[in-house]
């Protein structure tokens, strides 16, 4: 195998594992939230306005870290700058 | 497939670009000055309002008391900013049922542009409301030892902001490209429908986000003795 072969094999595997172990953490995280917040809401319904903002806030807080784990993942797919310097260097040649 | 509108270019002259992230701010910015302003050319003060008057009230309102519940005492003072902020975003998102519409808020340099407003805004508001030097004495509380970790998160803050838009606005426009290859009838129609609610939602999220550090950095310290007086509900 040449060098561009396994920087692309390695780059494909690595970005769906990064997704995929990437969402794991929020997806758990973002469930006890939802299921705290919707406890409280029954137990406190006059408080629902309030609680929904922070729910809201604290979910895209949450959900951030797993959107920094796609960003990096189409990084790698569709930006990778070590495939660029490969195809540069063969070019080069 | 591309990554961003940066990478549609229109015109190009040299190293100047005129690539579609630039032109569809651009327009967003032209429609939402446009339109405001033949909105407000003839208000009313009269019980006979048009509809667009009302439009206008119930945006400019809803945003005034959103911010005062984040906990800033005078909302007009930031009604500017933190409004600008949200209306472009959501007015960004919104326009993406248009079709061969890409939103501006799905390119890196434009939420990292608004990010650095956010991180340029915060110090500004402080040092306005409590002074240069209690602003930065903000910085060493609770301890001397937390400024290093104040600064980061300053920093990191300002970086989450930019990326967390960014990432969901790309995701959103790269699902339905991607959907649109595998199954091109109905269920791209339902992502986008979907793409709408997070578009407002980080709209939402990125205002009340800038509210809330604005209004950490604004808060004026009060002595331990004094016994805070709780507000009247």
């Amino acid at each position: 195998m040449d060098s561009m072969t396994i920087i692309a094999m390695i780059s494909i595997v690595i970005a769906g594992i990064t997704t995929g172990f990437g969402t794991m953490g929020p997806a758990l995280a973002e469930g006890r939230a939802v299921a705290t917040a919707l406890s409280s809401l029954a137990q406190q319904p006059d408080a629902s306005a309030k609680i929904t903002r922070t729910l809201f806030v604290g979910l895209a807080m949450i959900e951030s870290t797993a959107i920094y784990c796609f960003v990096i993942s189409m990084i790698l797919i569709f930006a990778n700058p070590f495939w660029r310097h490969a195809i540069a260097q063969t070019a080069g040649k | 497939m591309h990554l961003s509108p940066d990478e549609v270019v229109f015109w190009q002259y040299g190293i100047l670009e005129l690539n579609a992230t630039i032109v569809f701010t651009w327009g967003l910015m032209l429609f939402l000055v446009v339109g405001s302003r033949l909105i407000t050319r003839k208000l009313s003060l009269d019980l006979e309002r048009s509809p667009w008057q009302n439009l206008l009230e119930i945006i400019v309102t809803t945003i005034e008391k959103q911010i005062e519940e984040v906990g800033l005492r005078h909302p007009e003072r930031y009604l500017a900013f933190l409004g600008t902020l949200f209306l472009f975003v959501a007015t960004a998102s919104l326009c993406t049922v248009i079709p061969g519409y890409e939103p501006p808020t799905g390119s890196l340099s434009t939420t990292v542009a608004l990010a650095l407003c956010v991180f340029v805004a915060v110090p500004l508001f402080g040092i306005e409301e409590q002074g240069v030097g209690g602003y930065l004495q903000s910085y060493v509380k609770p301890t001397f030892i937390m400024l290093p970790f104040n600064i980061i998160s300053e920093l990191s803050r300002t970086l989450a902001l930019a990326v967390r838009l960014f990432g969901n606005m790309m995701s959103g426009a790269m699902i339905i490209a991607i959907l649109l290859t595998i199954t091109p009838f109905i269920f791209p129609i339902i992502m986008t429908l979907l793409g709408l609610l997070t578009g407002m939602v980080q709209a939402y999220i990125f205002s009340i986000l800038a509210a809330v550090y604005i209004a950490a950095a604004t808060r004026v310290r009060k002595p331990e003795s004094e016994p805070e007086a709780e507000p009247d509900q």
